[in-house]
């Protein structure tokens, strides 16, 4: 049955925009039950600072099921906290016996995907589905690629804040299916292009693996770098026979 | 107290000919825009979920300039992520006696028989579709070993014509059409605008001119001017305060078309879903859904005695209830919806409720591990188990999940005709944001259908049959003072939330009122509770404009001051939904007035008196709206009283 936690003290990061100084300003929740879940305690904080009249807390949340990938804490130093394979959301008290806030600007990852991180099929003109037979294996590899929800806790924790495993898990579940095809090596191309970019580079330190929520593994980093080595040759190729 | 029936009834615009014919016809005579000159149009849409979103990119495609608004930090974050267990679509992929007539029959009856006849039929035409397309884009849909789809089946349907991506379906759809969108961002054929919200639209002349947005980031406010504005803005479950829906969701877009004369149809049918986690403090945030495929191996009970606290396992076997077994004994544990909702509501009203708070029933795993062993048990439900153990800190191999009937989903909103246009010219509304196809109860697996048949299958075709008259002519911009006049009212109205120096903030009015919609316009509804939330919503309402305290100022991210701004508009909605409830004098679907009931309980509906869409005008009051009538014709099928005995 629930307990509480006493005297819990939160060291939360705040800036005034993206421009402000930072600083940690402490806070001190009196009491809170270890139902409650991590978000939920900063719901409750943030109404103790609105009735005092200080400024809420701001972070990024919105599903609090684990899936949308809005919510983005370092809580005591690591992406999402304390729990394997759990998002901040879905973290609760009682895996605590304290994180830096803020929201993030995580748009770099929608230009590498418009970059290529899509497969070209315009509304109205596809064939019927089942004449694209998809194996299995193939299927349940792509999806296991498709199941990042793009928070960035991989950037987070990477001490290079490279974003391969992001990238990766993009291009391995296109590539892997049969309609990603026609577009697999101008899209690996595109991709890590645009995401060099913006990021720093891997050096396999594998901390985003251990970071992400939804277990994505670094074996789509090796299925990428493999697809770019493959497209620097391929794209020559290609472009030498015009 | 009267009410005013507006004349002339609502013309849905629904095509000539036989039900299946409509939508052929429909285009066969619709007016088209040629490809030169659809880049002459500016089409805005608002919302990137998986109607926005597919909307969008489809209109980019064809030529159109079109803007994109979304409050989130990337389209991808639409709370249509969140949908887990499947898209329908008559494929018959199964043999299984599958057909567009069966699935839109099933969605008619589903519906209660409270839903557009045509719109349903096209909706079940155009599934077929929205498959291809995403196979098509590689959303990652389960496959047989052969490599062709699987299927599985869902509530209320006797084929199997359900498709999914793990339990994560709604989430490789969105992403399937945001990818789709993020190619034509790419291509620079539509602007993104993100962490920008809606927060008023512009009319001149009779017709949507635009909208105005404020940026999240900085708290501007700005205009921006179009031929047409798609809505695409999903439902209000969260009025409810605590429902299943993301943080996020707010009705404020819809809503602030209804103050500006589009009709809001059917408020009162929201569904509410049986198998979510139930509230575990007085500070929780929202509730979360446990899919309904584990009522497939799950049995339903309370103790049989009120107010029995023992621990689940030393209750024996004779003195427990399995309710729904012992009141529906042909669909046990499988009842639908809203049947098995009240029957859960019922058993805690009595005292039966279970677990610290007495707030919720059992849902019972011994006898499936016992028969298939843990294994099977772990392979069909794993992760759903992992996530209850995540939030509730129990095992449910070892002991029984809890589980309480939550907020989920809204049927009603804004009043659109059969190109889903709304009653101002110029503005339409998709997906969730829209009353047309569910009636007064959406089946399992078909809200996505209905995003994306929107997005990809409809407005495309619907919105040249406006735009067209436009060709060539010159339509208000900015500069209009109307723009102006709109973005000072928005300015002040955002200039007043912020300087609010009361005591409470604005997430302690929005619990306070979800309360008051939960007890009375919640999962049963009584003339006199809907007459005391009337009264009850308004008092509160003004201490909210009295006593609401808001920090942070005016500009710059200030999530506080966002909150107070929806909260004002949930309970103007929130009035219009016990109206529209207190006024629809049967039982249906999702809507259940105890008045109206059969000897054993069920939904009692009145065909003769109520066979209609409530639209609602907004006048000023939101306790008192006009009301408009849609009645609903059925040429193809007939009324017939649903029964799950």
């Amino acid at each position: 049955m629930s307990t509480t936690l006493k005297n819990l003290t939160l060291k939360i990061w705040r800036q005034d925009g993206p421009n402000g100084a930072g600083r940690f300003d402490t806070h001190v929740i009196d009491e809170i039950t270890d139902e409650a879940s991590f978000l939920e305690m900063l719901d409750i904080l943030n109404e103790q600072l609105i009735e005092n009249g200080d400024e809420a807390v701001v972070f990024d949340h919105d599903c609090r099921e684990g899936i949308c990938g809005t919510c983005s804490l370092m809580i005591n130093g690591q992406a999402h906290g304390p729990e394997r394979a759990t998002a901040t959301c879905q973290l609760h008290m009682r895996k605590f016996s304290s994180g830096d806030t803020i929201v993030i600007d995580r748009s770099a990852f929608d230009r590498i995907i418009e970059s290529g991180g899509f497969i070209t099929a315009a509304t109205g003109g596809a064939p019927d589905a089942n004449l694209i037979p998809v194996p299995k294996p193939v299927a349940d590899a792509a999806m296991d690629a498709a199941q990042c929800i793009g928070c960035g806790a991989c950037v987070a924790a990477c001490p290079n804040g490279a974003a391969n495993l992001f990238t990766s898990a993009k291009i391995s579940h296109l590539n892997l299916l049969p309609q990603g095809q026609a577009e697999r090596y101008q899209r690996v191309e595109n991709m890590v292009e645009t995401m060099d970019e913006y990021f720093g580079s891997c050096t396999n330190h594998g901390e985003c693996e251990a970071a992400c929520p939804k277990e994505i593994s670094i074996d789509m980093i090796a299925l990428m770098n493999s697809d770019y080595r493959k497209a620097k040759v391929k794209n020559r190729k290609a472009l030498s026979r015009t | 107290m009267s009410m005013t029936l507006a004349s002339p009834v609502l013309d849905s615009k629904t095509p000539d000919g036989p039900v299946a014919d409509k939508w052929d016809n429909f285009k066969a005579n619709e007016k088209l825009v040629n490809p030169a000159n659809k880049r002459k149009f500016k089409i805005i849409v608002v919302g990137t979920g998986l109607a926005g979103a597919s909307a969008a990119a489809t209109l980019a495609e064809l030529g159109y300039q079109v803007d994109a608004f979304t409050f989130h930090d990337s389209p991808r974050r639409a709370h249509s992520i969140a949908a887990q267990g499947g898209i329908n679509a008559a494929k018959n992929y199964r043999g299984d006696g599958d057909s567009v007539n069966r699935l839109f029959y099933d969605t008619i009856k589903g519906g209660d028989f409270r839903s557009r006849e045509s719109n349903v039929h096209r909706l079940a035409q155009v599934s077929v579709n929205i498959i291809d397309q995403m196979v098509a884009q590689g959303v990652p849909f389960a496959r047989e070993y052969g490599g062709m789809l699987d299927n599985r089946s869902f509530g209320g349907a006797q084929v199997s014509r359900t498709f999914y991506a793990r339990g994560q379906t709604g989430q490789q759809l969105l992403l399937g059409a945001y990818q789709q969108l993020a190619r034509q961002i790419g291509l620079g054929n539509v602007r993104l605008f993100n962490r920008t919200e809606l927060v008023d639209v512009v009319t001149i002349d009779g017709r949507c001119a635009g909208i105005v947005t404020r940026d999240l980031m900085n708290g501007e406010v700005t205009s921006h001017a179009a031929h047409a504005v798609v809505l695409a803005t999903g439902g209000y479950g969260n009025a409810f305060f605590l429902s299943t829906n993301a943080m996020a969701c707010n009705v404020t877009a819809a809503w602030r078309a209804h103050r500006r004369g589009a009709f809001f149809a059917n408020p009162c049918y929201t569904q509410i879903h049986p198998t979510c986690i139930p509230q575990s403090d007085d500070f929780q945030s929202k509730l979360t859904l446990m899919s309904e495929s584990l009522r497939n191996d799950g049995r339903v009970w309370v103790p049989k005695m009120a107010g029995d606290t023992r621990a689940p396992a030393d209750i024996p076997e004779d003195e427990r209830d399995y309710y729904l077994e012992r009141l529906y004994p042909s669909f046990g544990n499988l009842a639908p919806r809203d049947i098995s909702s009240r029957a859960a509501k019922r058993a805690v009203d009595n005292g039966q409720g279970v677990g610290p708070k007495q707030n919720g029933v059992y849902l019972d795993f011994a006898d499936a591990i016992g028969r298939l062993g843990a294994d099977v048990v772990r392979e069909r439900y794993g992760n759903l188990f992992d996530m209850y153990e995540r939030i509730t800190g129990e095992n449910p191999y070892e002991v029984p999940m809890r589980i309480y009937p939550a907020s989920h989903y809204t049927m009603g909103g804004l009043w659109v005709d059969y190109e889903l246009m709304t009653t101002i010219p110029g503005l339409y509304a998709a997906g969730e944001a829209n009353f047309s196809d569910h009636g007064a109860n959406r089946l399992g697996a078909s809200a996505l259908m209905q995003g994306l048949s929107d997005g990809y299958f409809v407005l495309p075709y619907t919105i040249s049959n406006y735009l067209a008259q436009w060709l060539n002519k010159s339509i208000p911009d900015t500069s209009h003072p109307e723009f102006a006049k709109i973005e000072a009212e928005a300015r002040d109205r955002y200039h007043r939330l912020a300087s609010s120096d009361g005591t409470r903030g604005p997430d302690w009015f929005h619990r306070e009122l979800g309360k008051i919609i939960w007890d009375y316009c919640g999962m049963e509804r009584t003339e006199a509770g809907l007459d005391k939330a009337l009264s009850e919503i308004p008092a509160l309402y003004e201490e909210f404009r009295r006593d609401l305290k808001v920090t942070g100022g005016e500009f710059g991210l200030n999530q506080t001051l966002e909150k107070a701004a929806r909260t004002e508009d949930f309970f103007e909605l929130g009035m219009t939904m016990c109206r529209d409830a207190l006024e629809r004098r049967e039982s249906c679907g999702g809507h259940f007035r105890a008045e109206y009931q059969t000897e054993e309980g069920e939904a009692l509906r009145d065909d003769e008196n109520f066979a209609h869409v409530s639209a609602w005008e907004y006048t000023g009051d939101a306790t008192q709206p006009t009301l408009h009538i849609e009645p609903l014709v059925y040429e193809e099928v007939s009324f017939q009283t649903r029964s799950y005995k």
